[in-house]
Parts: C-alpha cells; structure tokens; sequence
C-alpha cells in the first residue's frame, strides 16, 4: 500500500500559481505540438486525473471506477521527456517532471506496456547478454538491416546512438586486476550502473584509479540496475523490486559509514531521489540510509578539493601551447541533483584546459526517449541548441587558429552518446578527463595509461 | 409597462423554481419563471454538492432520510450527466461516539438507504490520504452532484416543454385583490434589473420558490413565513484529495463532510442561524474550524491549499417552534467554544424535510403556494409537492411526470473527473483554452454568452466553470473580457448555432459529429408563451451580444471583486503567493483599478462588494 499523505509528490501541484514559466523553458513543448508544455501536463491536467493514486488497483469496492475501467483522461503526458527543466526553473517548487512521471505510470498501469518499452527498460538484463559474447552481439545489433527490423518490429529509431558492448565488462577488469587494485584502511564504494559495467568499462577504470590516486581502496560490491529506465518508461513496480533490492545488496557498506560514488548522474540521481519519491519510499529506513550515502563521484571530489586533499600533479592533457578547448555539458540529470557542476570545479584546476561551458537546457536523448521513432526527431530538434554550441566553439577556435575541438564532456552516458550522434565529435566524461590529466589514462584510446 | 398572462408564475431560479418550473410546464401548464439575478445565483450555486444517500440524516431526521434516498434514485435516472458517481463512506474516526455506528446501520436498513461496512483497509487502499485511525467505514451511495448544469439542464427541459424562464427579473410587487375571506393573488410586477423595464405578469398561481428568499416573498402577499435561515460556510480544496464522498459516521454537526465535485474537495459545512440571506460574513472561526475537523478525516488537510471560502444559507422551515429541547452536547460544546452568536434555535436542529404551505388552506389566500425546507437533492420532490398543491386549487387533475422524464443530456451517462481533459486531448483543443485551470475552451464561452444574458463574468462561471481553478481568474479574466469585447463588437466567430445546454461542461461539443437528439428538439422548440421581448434564452443565437454583454471594463472590474471576495477569507500560504501574482497582473500591469468604466455599476456590483471583510480591489 502506498505510503501517501497530502505531502507527497502529487500534491506539490498545489504550489503551482500558473505563471507558464515552465512552458517558457520546456525543451520539448518547444519543437513539437504534440507535448503541450509541463504546466499543462503536470499541475493542470493532475487535477483532472484519479488524484491519490499513484498506482490505481482495482479492489473489492462495489463501485466501478473510472481508471479501473481504463478511462485514462490524457495520453499527451507521454511525449515528457522527464528532463526536469521544468523543475529547475519553477519559481514554487512544483515536481512537475515527477507528477509526469507518475501519470505515465498509471497510463501503464492501466493498459499495459509495449514490448518496446520493457525492453528499453531492461538494459541490464540487455547489457549482461550482450556481453556474453560482445563481438557477435555488436554484430547482431549494429548492422543497417537489424536497425530497420528493430525501427519496425519494436519501434526502436534507426539511427538513434545505441550503445556497443565492450569486449571486456568493468568486474572482468576488475577480476583480472585484482593484484594492481590498492589496499587502504579508507574505502569508498562505487557504484557503475549498466552502462559502465557493459558499454564504457573504461569510465569505471577512469573513475577507480582517479579514487586510488587520492590514496582510496574502491570497493565495487554486486548491484542492480538503479531502476531509472522502468521509472521513465512508467513500470514502478518493477523499478521497485530492483531499487529495493540495491538497497539490501549495498546495506552493508552504507552501515559502515561508506561513501556509494557514482560516475553515472541518473544513477545517482535515482538513488538519492528518484525512486525514494516516485515509489513512496521516503520513509523506508533503508532507502533512506542509501540516499543520504550517494554520491555523484564529482560531488564527493568537490569536498575533497575543498579540503586540501586533492594531489596536485595535473598536467595538461595536450603537450602544445594552444589551449585544449573543451566544450561541456551538464546534463540535465546532473542539473536535478542540485549540486551546481562539482565537475567544472575540478576540471578547472587541469592546467591549459580551456573549458567552454554549454548552456544549453538538454541533448534531446533523456533516457530512452530518443530511442523510440516516434521521439527520436523531437529528441534531435531539442538537442539542437546543444550541438549548436558545440559548433559555435569549433568555429571560434578556427577562426583564432586556437586548434580545432577535438572533444565534448558530459557526466551522463546517452547524454554522451547522443553528443557524438549530434556533433560527430567524441565525448568523453570528465572523469576520464581528470584520469587523463593524472597520467593514468589515454583519453584516446579509452584505456588505462600502460594499457592495462 | 408590458403585460404578459400565465397560469403559473414561479419566483426563484434555483434547483426547486427550475424543477417548479419544469414540472408545471410537463403537465402543461403556461409557466413563467422569474429569478432576480442568474439562474443557480442563490443557495443551489453555493452548496457543496452533494447528492445525499439520506445517511446523514437515518437517526436524526428519518423523514428527510427517506426522501433523500428515494430522489437520489431518480435523479440518478433523470439528472444522470449532471451526477458523478463518486460513492460515499461513513467513517468512524478515533473521537466518534462507539454506539453511533451500529444504531446508524441499524437506521439506515429500517430505512432502506442501502449500507455496506467495508473494511477500513480496503478504504484506504480506495482512499489513501484518510485518516488511517478510522475504525468502520460504511459505503452508502452518495454522489456529488453538479448543482450549476442540473439547474441548466432543469430550465432547458422545462423550456422544451413550453416555460418561458426570465433571469435578471426582480419580483417587486404581489398582486393582492379580495378581502377577508376571498383573498386572490392575481399576479406580480417585475423589474427587468438589466434594462430597467417594469413587467406586469398576470398569473393564476404564483408558486414562490425562493429560498432564502421565500420569507421576503411572502411578506409581499402579506403572508408571515418565518424562514429559519441557517448560514453554511464552505471552504474549496485547489486539488482532489479523495475520490469519494466522506461522511464523519456520528450526529451531523460542522466540518464533517468532503465532496469531491469536479477538480476540487468541498469541505463543509457550519451551520449558523442568521436573519438575513445576504451580507453573509464569513468569520475566521467558522474557517478555523473547517480545517480542525476536515483534519480529522484527512490529515495534513489544513496545510494543504485552500482557494476560496463561500457561505450559503440553508432555508429551512419549521411549521411550529421546536420545543425547547437542549442541543446536542457536541453543538453545545462548539458553541461555548465560539463567541455565542448563535440564536436560541438551533439552525443545526431544524429539519431538512421538505415543507409545502398551501396559504389557501393555511392563510386563506388563494393562487399562492410557498415550497421550502429540503435539500438540493429533494428539489424535484418539492417541485411535485408544490404543482400537486397547485393542481388541487386550480381545481385540475394532472400526474407529475417528472420522475420519469430526464433531461436533456443525459445520454452523456455520469460525468467524470477526467471528463474534459479527456475531450480536449481527443479533439487536440490544448491551445484552445480560455481557463486552462479548468479547461474551458474559447468555443463554450462564446456558447455561453450567445446563450445567456452576461450582465457579469460570473454568470459564465456558473455555467462553464470560468475562473474556479487555482489562479481564480488571474490568467482567464483578461482573456475572457477580450473574447466578449469582441463580440460585442459583432466580429467574432459564432459558435451559437451548434451549442447547448446540455453539453454546456463539454470542451468537445462543437466536434461532435451530428446533432444528438435534443439540439435537434431544441432547434424545433414550439414557440412559447408571447413574451415582450421574446425569451432571450429560446433559441440559438437569440441573444443580441451587443445588448446582452455588458461594457467590458465592467465585466473585468466586477469579475475581479467576485473572485477576490472568496479569497479574502483564506488568505495565506500559497493561494497568497497565487494572488499577489493576480494582483500584480491586474493591478500593476493592466492598472485595473484605474480603467474607465462607461456605466459605473452592474446590477451586481454592490453585492460582490457587500460582504468582504476585508478592503476591496478598488482601494
């Protein structure tokens, strides 16, 4: 049973005063009519909606009510790509991209999910087949003919930036490393998500000897999925069972007082607020323990920095007098976590790193949002302020002969991908920038420095 | 002075002089109807909506109880558009009495009002911001019910059947001839309060429906009616916070019931006996306690948002003086609570049966009835109890049809929460709206207008819910002046032809393919009663805009001070947040309080500033 009270996300609606503000900035509303601005889908249409029920379950009551029935009011809900600008700029603290997402979940809960949408849900059970045997999987996937089949069977877009398996997962590194990894009485805990355990191992590598530097043995205990991906596509119970089963699987260590890090910025967002408010489990002492415990890795950085406790042996990460330009972006995951951008703290301190920071309000991408064909133009035209920028920058340093833009940063990995879809210019993230400017790492070829 | 002849004339637009109306012109009666103001203006436009089970009232006013569940049955029949089935509970929260519960049930069976105890559990799971002390829950088939469009609905089918319905029309004289003995009421004069004109109506019975009001009424045809008006304050929710009616299962008394009507929770309601029916001040312990007891059945709901404080008053009748029994210990516990402004008597007390005088039987005067008393939900019975009585002194035999008789639009089946966002998002009417608050579209205000005479804003509030969201009308007044200044003008599109009463609450109804059975009827109306000026709400687009709207800068000034006069009271947190944005739009942008104004007063402008406690708009 839900844990709900007049408190909870719903009725922060009741904050709403109707100034449009949202609207204003909505990247979405912007580029297509089929998403009518988040004031309208969130605070408005929520009092039209089976307000307090979260998830609607038919029960024994003796009188048939609407949504049991399937009488959802409104499907243009769907078309909320869950970036949370509406969050950010609203001036009364309205959790719209929430309310969204929760009026999704009761479309889905009453008339079922696509397969699609269960797939794009399941990258971890995807990312862990795949890299049974990555090479074929890439091949099975990658080719122009499964694209088309995959756009027409399933409704997963053509050209969207699906991700490729890497030859090796971070555990298998891990295992194979085990000897290099350093012993310390100070530990932190890191938490991969998916896409660093299947498809950028390297970012975890980057990430893991960047900890070590600073003098921290990385533990990397067994997790799960954080559950963000059936949170977007509306499925919350089985976002539910996933995140609780986190909260058990990493219960230890947060008992014993360690930091989880996080190099993934919707992970670590889902953890610290997604699912405890989405699901009703503020209250749970587990969650809670878990989501004071996490981390964004730059966040925790930033403390250190903070505290002098920073090595100071930067260097630059190209041997030349130019500056290295380097465009970033925080994405808008990063954005929710209301830390301002603890990555442009620390990247500042890379000497001759000349970073031009984007201001752009989203990539497009959001998730699995741009991967569905019916999104995927939508998810290119919002992106288009942001690959814009990128462009502008590559201009500007021709034209001072500064030496061209050879990389973006982002903290969030679709918001990478989507960046090198849009751009077709690599994009790596600031860890690995930092990695790299410690010496430990080959920004180039993705792998640790001595090819480790 | 134009004359017009009727056999029945009824004073009161309200849910009983509509369904008088209604019910006369069904056995074919010449019927006129005259309302001072705007249909559904008095105490059927300000009460919380509820169509009772008759729960409420098995163990302290049987006969009302009766009624009630006997009516809600048809109403549901014959009003079926006009009703949410929401269902309703009886709780028994942690400060109830232990043995009131089982006596209730007990009642309720010896009554017929059909009771089912669920499980606490399973209203919760139903119910999630309940209280979760609650011990018993009973589900008994309340509903809320929407008072605005049934009365529309009402006055349309009375229409059809040939009354001829007269709002903005001020009853100002009774017609009395005969002397002792041969009393006759002959007729009435009325003025039209928007031209000015007097109207003289000749009638072989006059039925007063008033209300409130009926007392006023009746001491036109020196008659005594000593009305017992009991003052009801009500305090709206800005969202749903249950989906069903919620009873407090003990002995009515103040604050004990939420009803979800349309997007927002009603918490009702005090009960202070008062003598007048206007100037109703709304006091801060009257809104202090809503809050106190709507708390005990959902907690947190004091902290919640409020958007708008309302008082309405209940005409209540008591034949004879009740005798002067002590009130019930929980009243008199409140009462000593709060300053003792209470008079002697009880309103809380008074029963909710409906009461008919026959005043030839009962002041030997001929051709005037007065119907009172009851609940919104009897007014159909009421309506049958007072053409009954009229058939008798006509001397004309004629059943009621009435019960078995719906009006037009109930093929649309019970309306729902999700009702007009589900129509705006199938016909794609986003950019459409007017009020986006509460999804009103640029089509059914323009349908309103060129149906009704629009001496004010409010009077489009009432029949297509303009101005009742959140923002109370920051954002839809200025767009709604703009739209009737248009029309004024005679350059705007005309959605008048395709436009009806029944599908008044529908943003879709233009988009509807072909006409349903009673545009069709109504399109085909016979012509009625002569009428001076013909009834302006006959047919379509028999409004002349340019006469019927009033000067734009008036509608904005008196829309705002309407709005403003319900805020007032709740004044704080984030309805204060959402007025200082109105008041900045409308008074730092538009300098509202400064437009010139060609004729400086609406037939409402007194009113809306009559009863605010606190400094109006125009400081």
């Amino acid at each position: 049973m839900q844990n709900t009270t007049v408190n909870s996300v719903g009725l922060s609606l009741n904050a709403c005063i109707k100034c449009n503000i949202c609207t204003s900035y909505c990247p979405v509303s912007e580029v297509t009519d089929s998403f009518p601005g988040p004031k309208y889908a969130a605070p408005q249409s929520e009092r039209f909606r089976d307000f307090g029920h979260p998830y609607y379950e038919d029960d024994s009551g003796p009188i048939s009510r609407p949504l049991a029935a399937g009488r959802m009011p409104d499907a243009s809900v769907d078309y909320c790509s869950g970036c949370r600008v509406c969050n950010e700029v609203c001036p009364t603290g309205v959790r719209i991209a929430e309310i969204n997402a929760r009026a999704r979940a009761r479309i889905v809960a009453a008339r079922g999910l696509s397969l699609r949408n269960r797939l794009l849900g399941r990258n971890e059970l995807l990312g862990r087949m795949g890299s049974v045997a990555p090479g074929l999987a890439n091949f099975a996937l990658h080719n122009p003919l499964s694209r088309k089949l995959a756009a027409s069977l399933f409704g997963v877009a053509e050209k969207a930036p699906l991700p490729r398996w890497h030859r090796e997962t971070l555990n298998r590194w891990l295992a194979r490393t085990r000897a290099q990894r350093l012993r310390s009485e100070r530990k932190v805990i890191y938490f991969h998500g998916c896409a660093t355990q299947y498809y950028e191992p390297f970012v975890g590598m980057a990430a893991i000897l960047v900890l070590e530097h600073l003098g921290y043995e990385v533990i990397v205990p067994p997790q799960n999925c954080c559950g963000l991906p059936m949170l977007s596509n509306g499925e919350f119970g089985a976002a539910e069972s996933y995140h609780r089963r986190n909260v058990a699987r990493l219960a230890q260590y947060v008992n014993a007082g360690y930091p989880i890090l996080g190099t993934s910025t919707s992970c670590t967002l889902t953890l610290k607020e997604e699912a405890p408010e989405l699901l009703d489990l503020e209250s749970d002492a587990g969650t809670r323990a878990l989501k004071l415990a996490t981390w964004d890795v730059f966040e925790w950085l930033r403390e250190r920095l903070d505290q002098d406790q920073l090595p100071s042996d930067l260097r630059p990460l190209k041997q030349s007098d130019q500056p290295f330009i380097l465009p970033y972006h925080a994405p808008c995951q990063l954005r929710a976590h209301r830390i301002g951008k603890p990555a442009l703290d620390l990247l500042a301190r890379i000497p001759n790193l000349d970073l031009r920071e984007s201001q752009a309000r989203c990539c497009g991408i959001a998730g699995t949002y741009g991967y569905k064909t019916e999104k995927y133009q939508i998810a290119m035209d919002v992106g288009r302020e942001l690959f814009d920028y990128v462009a502008s920058q590559a201009n500007e340093s021709d034209s001072d002969s500064r030496g061209p833009v050879s990389f973006t940063a982002c903290d969030s990995e679709t918001c990478r991908w989507q960046l090198e879809h849009g751009t077709g210019l690599p994009s790596r993230h600031p860890i690995e920038l930092l990695a790299a400017a410690y010496g430990l790492y080959d920004l180039q070829a993705r792998r640790p420095a001595g090819g480790n | 002075m134009k004359r017009m002849q009727t056999e029945i004339l009824v004073i009161g637009g309200g849910a009983t002089g509509t369904g008088v109306a209604w019910d006369a012109a069904l056995r074919g009666f010449r019927t006129v109807l005259v309302e001072k103001r705007d249909l559904t203006h008095g105490t059927t436009g300000r009460y919380h909506g509820l169509l009772h089970s008759g729960a409420r009232y098995v163990l302290k006013d049987p006969d009302s109880a009766v009624e009630c569940i006997s009516e809600n049955r048809i109403l549901r029949r014959t009003h079926t558009h006009c009703i949410e089935d929401t269902s309703g509970f009886f709780v028994v929260t942690p400060e109830d009495e232990d043995d009131y519960p089982d006596r209730f049930a007990a009642a309720c069976r010896r009554l017929d009002v059909p009771c089912t105890e669920i499980p606490a559990a399973s209203a919760l799971r139903r119910e999630p911001l309940l209280n979760p002390r609650i011990s018993r829950v009973f589900e008994l088939p309340d509903a809320a019910a929407d008072s605005f469009l049934a009365a529309h609905a009402t006055a349309q089918a009375a229409r059809q059947a040939g009354a001829t319905l007269l709002p903005y029309h001020e009853l100002t004289r009774l017609h009395l001839s005969g002397g002792d003995g041969n009393r006759t009421l002959s007729g009435a004069t009325i003025l039209d309060t928007v031209s000015g004109e007097e109207l003289h109506i000749d009638a072989d019975l006059v039925i007063n429906a008033a209300g409130a009001w009926s007392g006023h009424v009746a001491a036109l045809a020196d008659v005594e009616v000593k009305m017992i008006l009991g003052k009801g304050v009500m305090l709206a929710t800005n969202a749903r916070l249950t989906n069903t009616v919620i009873n407090r299962c003990k002995m009515p008394g103040d604050g004990d019931i939420l009803v979800p009507i349309h997007t927002v929770t009603v918490i009702g309601t005090t009960d202070e006996r008062v003598a007048e029916p206007e100037d109703l001040p709304i006091e801060q312990w009257e809104i202090d306690l809503m809050l106190t007891e709507g708390d005990k059945l959902v907690p947190g709901l004091s902290r919640t948002r409020i958007l708008r404080a309302w008082a309405g008053v209940r005409p209540l009748y008591q034949e004879t003086q009740l005798p002067g029994r002590p009130a019930q210990s929980e009243n008199r516990a409140q009462s000593s609570k709060y300053p003792a402004t209470k008079l002697p008597q009880d309103s809380r007390d008074a029963t909710r049966a409906l009461a008919l005088l026959d005043h030839q039987q009962r002041d030997g005067l001929r051709g005037f009835i007065t119907i009172t008393g009851g609940k919104w939900t009897t007014f159909r019975l009421m309506a049958e109890s007072a053409v009954d009585a009229a058939c008798e002194q006509l001397g004309v035999s004629r059943p009621c049809r009435t019960a078995d008789t719906p009006v037009p639009g109930v093929e649309q089946g019970h309306y729902w929460l999700g009702h007009r966002l589900n129509e705006v998002e199938d016909e794609n009417l986003q950019s459409e709206l007017v009020c986006e608050c509460e999804l009103v579209t640029r089509s059914m205000l323009e349908g309103a207008v060129q149906r009704n005479p629009t001496v004010t804003l409010d009077d489009l509030r009432r029949d297509v819910r303009l101005g009742m969201g959140p923002c109370q009308g920051g954002f839809c007044t200025y767009r709604a002046v703009g739209i009737l200044h248009q029309l004024r003008a005679g350059n705007a599109s005309s959605a008048a032809g395709e436009w009806n009463v029944a599908h008044m609450q529908s943003p879709a109804h233009h988009h509807r393919d072909s006409p349903t059975p009673e545009q069709q009827a109504t399109a085909s109306e016979p012509a009625s009663v002569p009428t001076p000026q013909g009834d302006f709400r006959q047919r379509s687009a028999a409004v002349d805009p340019q006469a019927a709207v009033s000067q734009p800068n008036l509608l904005l000034r008196d829309f705002l001070q309407e709005r403003w006069k319900g805020v007032a009271p709740i004044l704080w947190g984030q309805q204060l947040r959402q007025e200082r944005l109105d008041e900045l739009i409308y008074l730092s942008i538009l300098n509202a309080d400064h437009l010139p104004v060609d004729d400086g007063e609406s037939p409402l402008s007194s009113f809306y500033r009559s009863d605010s406690s606190i400094s109006d708009l125009d400081r």
